[in-house]
C-alpha cells in the first residue's frame, strides 16, 4: 500500500484527484494482483449482506441464543414510526438499523465483520439509512465501503481493532471513525474533511472499555452499535460544516493505542470487570454457566472415550 | 503490517455472534476435517479450553465447530442448525471441557474418526476470525489455514526437506512458511507448508511418492465450502 497514515491517504487523494475509496481499490488491486472489477464486486457482495441483515433485524425474530437480547431494533423502529423522537427521524433510523444488524449477529445471522463482529452494526446503520435518504446507488455505497476500509486499515495497523487488545474503543470506536469518514466522502466532502471526521469521531470514544456481560457479544455491545451510528453521523456533519480535528487523526489513533495498551486486562473482553462484574452482570453469568452443561449428541457411539488427552 | 488488505478490515462475511468465538471456530473445524482427509468424520470429540469452555454455548462455538467439520464456510446459513446437519450426515459429536493453563484462551482440541482413520488436532482462535493451529497428531506445528497448506507425514531423514522443496520448485509453488516436528531422530516426522497457490492432486500425488513420505494431506479454506 502506498499509504500507511490518514495524512498520507488524504495527501494521495488530493495529488491524484481521487477519493479515499478509489485509492483503496487501486491499492488493493496493486497488492493482490486481482482485477479491480473482481475486487469491487466482492465488496458489493458484502454490501448486499449488510442490507439483508438490516432487513432481517427489522422484520424477523432476533432473540439471541442466550435469551439476553433481541427485538430492540424493532422497538426503536416502531416507536420512530409512531411517536415524535428526541433525536430526530434520521438519527433514529440509523440507530434502528445498526441495532438490527447487531441483533442479527447476536442471534447467529449473517453479517460482515466491520472491522469485527462485535462492531458490525455501525457501518450498515449509517450506510443503509443514508442510501435510502439520498437515493444513492449500490456502486456509490460500495465505493464508500472502500473508503471505510482505507480508514480502518490505517487504524488497525497503527493501533488495534479488537476489544481483547484495546477495549471497545478499538472496535466500536474504529467502526464509528470509519463510518464518519466514509459518510463525509459519500456526501461529497473533500479528503481532508473525511480525515477530520475520523479524528473527531475517534476522540469521542477514547477510553471505552470492553466489558461484555457473560463474555457474550450482546450487552452492552448491541446498544453501543446503535449509539455508534448516531455519533458517526454527528462527526460527519461537524466535518462537512468545516469543524476541524485540532489534534490530527493520526495522532488521535496513537492516543487510542496508548490508552488501550494501558487498559487493564479485566477491561479487555475478559468479562472480569466493568458491566460484566456488576451484581446483575454476575448473576446473568452465573445463570448462563448453570445452563452450560456439556452437550452429547444423540448419535449412538459418540460417548466412547477417544483415547488419551 | 499486521493487516494486509481492505478485506481484513471489511469482512469476512460470517454468521455471528463473534469473529473469534464463531468464525474462527468454523475455520478450525474445517481445517481439522481437511486434515483427516476422508470427508465427513463418523465421530468427533471436541474439547474446549479457556474462554471457549466458559462461553461456547452463548457464542455458538459448538455449532461453529460442527459446521466446520461439515466443510461449511464462515458465512454458511446452516451454522445455527449444524447439529441437525451433523445427524443427517451421520456424524456423532461429543463436547468436553478441558483445562490447560498454558493454552491461548480460545482453544479447541479435536479428535476425529472415520473408518481406520483417526486425527487429533488443536488450534486457537486469535481474533477477527484468524486462527492458529498448533498441534497435529501430537506433532507441534504452527499454521494459519489462511493459505493453501500441505501436510506431509514422513520419516525423519537427511535430504527430505530438499526433496520436497525441489519438487515444489518444479511445480512453481512458492512456500510462504514452513514448520517441521519429529517424534525422534530418524523417527516419525510431520512437515507443514503454507504455499501461495492451490495444490493440485497431481502435486500432492508426486509428494506422496517421495521416499519415506507416508501420507500427504492438503488444506484449502480459500475454496468455497460445500455447495
Amino acid at each position: 500500500m502506498r499509504f500507511s497514515t490518514i495524512q498520507e491517504l488524504a495527501g494521495l487523494c488530493e495529488e491524484e484527484g481521487l477519493t479515499l475509496g478509489e485509492i483503496m481499490l487501486q491499492e488493493q488491486a496493486r497488492e493482490s494482483g486481482e482485477d479491480p472489477r473482481h475486487i469491487h464486486s466482492r465488496m458489493a457482495g458484502y454490501y448486499s449482506v449488510m442490507k439483508e441483515a438490516v432487513r432481517k433485524g427489522l422484520t424477523e425474530d432476533t432473540r439471541s441464543r442466550s435469551g439476553l437480547t433481541g427485538g430492540d431494533a424493532r422497538r426503536v423502529k416502531s416507536y420512530l414510526d409512531s411517536d415524535p423522537t428526541s433525536a430526530g427521524g434520521i438519527a433514529c433510523t440509523a440507530m434502528a438499523y445498526a441495532l438490527a444488524v447487531s441483533e442479527v449477529n447476536a442471534s447467529m445471522g449473517r453479517i460482515v465483520a466491520t472491522p469485527t463482529a462485535g462492531s458490525c452494526g455501525v457501518i450498515p446503520g449509517v450506510f443503509v439509512s443514508a442510501q435510502e435518504r439520498f437515493g444513492w446507488d449500490d456502486d456509490h455505497m460500495t465505493r464508500g465501503l472502500f473508503a471505510a476500509g482505507a480508514i480502518g486499515y490505517v487504524i488497525a495497523n497503527h493501533s488495534f481493532v479488537s476489544g481483547a487488545e484495546g477495549g471497545c474503543q478499538a472496535e466500536i470506536g474504529s467502526a464509528i471513525a470509519m463510518a464518519a469518514g466514509a459518510m463525509t466522502e459519500m456526501r461529497g466532502g473533500r479528503p481532508s474533511q473525511a480525515a477530520h471526521a475520523v479524528g473527531l469521531a475517534l476522540k469521542n470514544s477514547l477510553g471505552l472499555i470492553c466489558d461484555p456481560v457473560g463474555g457474550l457479544v450482546e450487552v452492552p455491545c448491541i446498544v453501543r452499535n446503535g449509539f455508534g451510528a448516531v455519533t458517526a453521523l454527528a462527526a460527519s456533519d461537524m466535518a462537512l460544516a468545516g469543524v476541524r480535528s485540532v489534534i490530527p487523526s493520526d495522532e488521535v489513533i496513537q492516543v487510542m493505542l496508548e490508552v488501550g495498551s494501558a487498559m487493564p486486562e479485566k477491561h479487555r473482553e475478559t468479562a472480569k470487570g466493568g458491566l460484566a462484574q456488576t451484581p446483575t452482570g454476575r448473576a446473568i453469568m452465573e445463570e448462563l454457566k448453570q445452563r452450560n452443561t456439556p452437550y452429547r449428541s444423540r448419535a449412538k457411539d459418540a460417548g466412547q472415550p477417544g483415547g488419551e488427552e | 503490517m499486521r493487516f494486509k488488505d481492505v478485506f481484513s478490515i471489511i469482512g469476512p462475511a460470517m454468521v455471528g455472534p463473534s469473529s473469534s468465538h464463531t468464525a474462527g471456530a468454523v475455520r478450525i473445524g474445517r481445517v481439522a476435517r481437511q486434515l483427516l482427509g476422508a470427508g465427513t468424520p463418523e465421530r468427533a470429540i471436541v474439547t474446549f479450553y479457556g474462554s471457549f469452555a466458559d462461553t461456547y454455548q452463548g457464542h455458538g462455538t459448538d455449532l461453529a465447530v460442527i459446521a466446520g467439520l461439515l466443510d461449511c464456510d464462515t458465512d454458511d446459513s446452516r451454522i445455527p442448525h449444524s447439529r441437525e446437519e451433523a445427524e443427517k450426515a451421520g456424524m456423532a459429536v461429543e463436547f468436553r471441557i478441558g483445562v490447560n493453563p498454558l493454552y491461548h484462551p480460545n482453544t479447541v482440541r479435536l479428535e476425529l474418526f472415520k473408518g481406520e482413520r483417526r486425527l487429533t488436532a488443536a488450534g486457537s482462535s486469535i481474533g477477527g476470525g484468524n486462527v492458529e493451529m498448533f498441534s497435529v497428531d501430537g506433532f507441534d506445528v504452527k499454521f494459519t489455514g489462511m493459505y493453501p497448506t500441505l501436510v506431509l507425514y514422513h520419516r525423519d531423514r537427511p535430504g527430505m526437506i530438499a526433496d520436497v522443496a525441489e519438487l515444489l520448485r518444479r511445480h512453481h509453488l512458492n512456500i510462504g512458511s514452513m514448520d517441521v516436528d519429529r517424534k525422534a531422530r530418524s523417527g516419525d516426522a510431520l512437515t507443514v507448508m503454507e504455499v501461495d497457490s492451490p495444490v493440485s492432486e497431481e502435486i500432492a500425488g508426486d509428494l506422496g511418492r517421495i521416499s519415506e513420505v507416508r501420507d500427504v494431506r492438503t488444506i484449502d479454506l480459500t475454496k468455497r465450502g460445500r455447495p
